[in-house]
Order: structure tokens, then sequence, then C-alpha cells
């Protein structure tokens, strides 16, 4: 039972890779459930990988990697906005190609620094382990902002996700909420790179809201499963990463993953044997 | 009800009423592509006016002007003496649902709840007389028992229930909607065109857009037949007949069991001459 705990006790970045890992799970449960409630799943994957230049860009220049991730979600955003409105395409071929395009200018934006490959791995797959006090401090801020947000806009967002027609003649304009919703993602997907990295901070945006959508009967529940999942992940990634050597964010967002099939195996079986009875009760 | 003076109408029975909805010369569509031009008309507060025609008539494209979801083309349009979609609190509307994303954990509940938002904001707290308005609106569509339940466990009939329920509990003053009976089993259908009579008797204002020439546009007091045109306007008897019905589908059917308006307000002493019309031979009351 001590080895669960005294890892973390023992260690202080294990620690802080606790707090970080939590913190990044509860804003990742609010920003994923309204990402699939709103169908927004390609989007937030392109805007994780879309930061990516950004990030390069910043660590060249010396910068903090966070304000080249939110330069690099503003042009993304406004790419996608600008495509989808001037031209006849649907909005995911205008992601698709956005998206691609940012993670090669990434790649060729580290390509060009010699010292960068070190920094490419902590920036595609994170360092949890490294996490530092202010880090810390920046998740917690935007962690808060996050759960006001989505607190403060829970109405315009439930009607955008239901009906955005709904949401427009409710009063509550589309254009406006929804671009509150993308504001939430892209912070919740700037602040979290640097523990799980880019390319798999979506894994954490996803799997426990994806697994909660399948229990909950309410969004409010959703979120909660959500939020428990992530902070499970988080906790058996960094143990199983501390005990057998892995790569620590890799771990997290395996177990996460595994968590959302488990989930949506029973959650199956489940549903079928109901079915069976309810057939068995027609006959 | 707080409108103009100006902007009043001498109904049949000589009261007057205030104008819920007007077009003068309207025309709607979407930029560079005009759907239906030429369209007048004016909807008295606690009437009825049905959008009848084939699909892509232009029925929905009238609605979601008329709703402020697209800027008229042309002509004036104006609801409750505004441009449209400035009166949120006053509208409810009912568009065509795409059923594909409902995996959303929302219970049927939470859907009908949906209706009270506009009058309350971001954070308004709702209180006992939404929850009230929201159960009674759930009653009034027969799917009280399936408060609790998840909407994507409900069939398609029940899940259009849940949503006249929502536009029922706006209580609002101006009623928008889009093929509100598709899906609908034949109780559902009787429990909205009660519902729909409760709601003028109220003093509520209806537009639809319906497929139903009989029971629905009956209940009408203005029918516009739309086929990328106003093919006629004005009340159903003298708008449903077989030449216009022919100009607007192509083919006329069932023709000879069209039957007028079948219901009352349940508190008749301030209802329009055409909503009291009783008809013999079928009993619709069933509360």
């Amino acid at each position: 039972m001590n080895g669960l705990i005294t890892p973390f006790t023992s260690n202080p970045f294990m620690m802080q890779a606790l707090v970080a890992g939590i913190l990044v799970s509860i804003a990742c449960a609010v920003a994923g459930t309204f990402v699939i409630m709103r169908g927004m799943a390609f989007i937030g994957d392109a805007l994780a990988h879309g930061v990516l230049p950004g990030i390069a860009l910043a660590f060249l220049l010396g910068f903090p990697g966070i304000i080249g991730a939110a330069i690099g979600a503003v042009v993304m955003i406004g790419g996608v906005t600008v495509i989808t409105q001037r031209s006849r395409l649907s909005s995911d071929t205008a992601i698709g190609l956005l998206f691609i395009g940012m993670l090669a200018l990434g790649v060729v934006i580290v390509s060009r620094s010699n010292s960068f490959s070190g920094d490419l791995t902590s920036i595609l797959f994170g360092e949890i382990m490294g996490i530092g006090i202010s880090a810390i401090w920046i998740q917690l801020a935007a962690t808060i902002v996050i759960g006001i947000t989505a607190f403060i806009c829970a109405r315009p967002f439930l009607l955008l996700s239901f009906d955005p027609e709904q949401a427009q003649v409710a009063g509550f304009s589309q254009k406006i909420y929804h671009n509150i919703m993308l504001f939430m993602i892209a912070t919740t997907i700037i602040v979290s790179f640097q523990t799980v990295g880019t390319l798999l901070v979506f894994g954490l945006l996803i799997a426990p809201a994806g697994a909660g959508a399948l229990l909950a009967r309410r969004i409010r529940g959703m979120m909660a499963w959500a939020a428990l999942f992530g902070i499970v992940s988080v906790y058996t990634g960094l143990l199983l990463s501390y005990y057998f050597n892995l790569a620590t964010g890799a771990s997290i967002i395996l177990v996460t993953t595994i968590i959302f099939f488990i989930v949506f195996t029973i959650q199956n079986a489940h549903s079928r044997r109901n079915n069976a009875q309810g057939e068995a009760a027609h006959e | 009800m707080n409108n103009a003076a100006a902007d009043m109408t001498t109904s049949q029975a000589g009261s007057i009423k205030p104008i819920f909805a007007r077009a003068k010369n309207v025309t709607v569509g979407y930029p560079g592509e005009i759907i239906v031009e030429g369209i007048n008309f004016e909807l008295p507060q606690g009437q009825a006016m049905a959008l009848i025609g084939t699909n892509g008539s232009g029925k929905t494209t009238l609605l979601k002007t008329s709703v402020g979801l697209i800027p008229p083309l042309g002509g004036d349009l104006t609801v409750f003496n505004t441009k449209p979609g400035n009166s949120a609190r006053r509208i409810a509307y009912l568009g065509q649902f795409h059923n594909a994303g409902f995996i959303l954990p929302l219970r049927a509940l939470d859907v009908v709840r949906m209706g009270r938002f506009p009058l309350h904001g971001l954070v308004g707290k709702m209180n006992a007389a939404d929850n009230e308005m929201v159960k009674s609106a759930m009653h009034t569509m027969g799917i009280e028992k399936q408060a609790d339940t998840p909407l994507r466990f409900l069939s398609g009939g029940q899940q259009q229930r849940v949503y006249l329920a929502q536009v029922l509990a706006h209580h609002a003053d101006l009623l928008v909607l889009d093929e509100p009976t598709s899906g609908l089993d034949a109780a559902g259908r009787e429990l909205y065109l009660h519902a729909m009579n409760d709601e003028m008797c109220r003093g509520a204002s209806i537009i639809v857009a319906t497929h139903d020439i009989q029971e629905e546009a009956a209940l009408c007091q203005q029918i516009m037949l739309l086929a990328h045109k106003v093919v006629a306007f004005g009340p159903p008897q003298q708008v449903l007949n077989s030449e216009t019905l022919l100009e607007t589908f192509g083919i006329v059917i069932g023709k000879d069991q069209k039957r007028p308006a079948v219901l009352e307000c349940a508190h008749g002493h301030d209802t329009e001459p055409a909503i009291q019309a009783k008809v013999k031979g079928r009993k619709f009351w069933m509360r």
C-alpha cells in the first residue's frame, strides 16, 4: 500500500507532477465535456497540434513556450474561421489543412535548430516530472478561469450543443459563445501542453469526457466522471512511469484511453443485456 | 403586450388586437439566392398562420427570417414592432432537428428547461414558477413520466414531444414552429393541437410550417401557400381549394376529407370566433 503513496510523499517532483496533473485533469474535464457535447473533437485536436510552431518559435527566440502556444492557437482559430467563412469548404477540410500545415511548420522550425531535439520531445510529449511551481500557479489560475467561464456560460453552451439556432433565437449569440468556447478549449490546451505535451493533451481532453458521456445522464455528472477518470489516469500513469521507467505523458494517456475502452465495453455489454431482457419481456 | 396603438388591428369580433408580426413586400432567401418574394401578412395577437408548401418551397426560410436567424433580403419585416431577432424573451422557436448528435447526456427535463433560458439570461436563477411551467409543459405533451430519461433513450416521436414541451415551457408571445408534428404519433398530434389552441387562447400567436392541410391548418386564421412564391394567402376556407393546392403541390389528394376547426378555449369568454367554431362528429377534448 505504501508503494502507492510514498513515491509522491518522498519525491517533490512526483508531488508537483501529481498536483499539475490533477489541475490539468479538471480543466480538461470541463473543456472536454463541451468539446464532445458540441462535436468539436477535430478542432480540439487541430488546436492541440497547431500550437506546436508557436511553441517551437518561442523556444527558439527565448520566449516562454506558453506565449508561443497562445499565438499558435490564435492563428489556428483565425485561420479556421476565415477559411470556413470565405469558402464553400466545410470546416473540417479547413481544420485538417491548417492542422497539418501548422504541424509541418513546427517541425521545420525545430529542424532549423541543432540543440533542439530534447526540446521537441518535451513539447510533443510534455515533461510533467519537471514541472515547476510557477507553472503550477499558472495552471491553477487557468483552471479557475476555465471553471468560471463554463459556469457563467453554461446555458448558452448547453443550447449551442443542443442546437445552435436555438441558442441564437434564445438571445445568446451563436458567434460570441462559440468563440468563448473555443477560447476556453484553447486555454486548456495551452496550459496543459507542459504536462502531457501537444501530441497527447488531446487524449486527456477527449478520453475522460468521452467515458463520462457514456456513463452520465447529465452534464454535471459527465464533468465529474471526466475529472475522476482524468485524475485516476494521471495518478496511475505517474506510478507506472515511476516504477517501470516509462515515458510519463504517454503512460497517462495510455491509462486514460484504456479506461475509456473499459467503460465502453462494460456499457455496451450492459445495454446489450438490457436490450435482450427488453426483447424477452416483449415475447 | 406593450404595443403602440398604431399597431393594432380590428379583429373579426371587433376587439382591438396588437399586431405581433408584420411583413410588407418581404423577400426571403440567402445572399444571391431569392427564395420567395412579395410576402405580405399581418399576424395579430392570439392568431395562427400556417405556411404550407412542398419541401424547399420557402417555409423554413421564411420562419428563419422571422426569428432573425437570417436577414430578410428586402421589404419590411417587423416582429413585435422591431427587427426580427430582437425579442428573444418573447419568441419560442422550434427548428427541424438533426438528431445525429444525440448521444449527449441530457435528460428530457434538461431539454424542456432550456425553454426558460431566454427569460433568465446567463445566470438569472430559475425559481419555483419556472419549474412549475416546465412540469406543466411536459404534462401537456404527455412526457412527464420521461422527465428523468436521457433524451437518447427516447424514440423520435417522444423526442419531438420533448422539443414541443420546451417551446411550451417558454410561455412565449410568438411561437415559430417548423413542422412540429413530424414524427409524432396520433396521440402526440392531438396533444400538440390542443396545446397550440391553448397557446392561442392564452394570447400567443403562432407561425407554423406544416404539411397538414386539415386539422392543423384549420386551427389557423391565416394560411399562406408557398411554392417559391406566395400562391395564395387568406383564411383557410378561402385559400384551401383544389386549384391553389394543385398549384402548390402539383397534386391534390384527400380534399374531400377536409375538416374545419374543432377546438375551443377552455375559458371561452375572450376568444376569436374562428377558434370557437365547433364541428360535429369528432370529440376533441380529452381533459
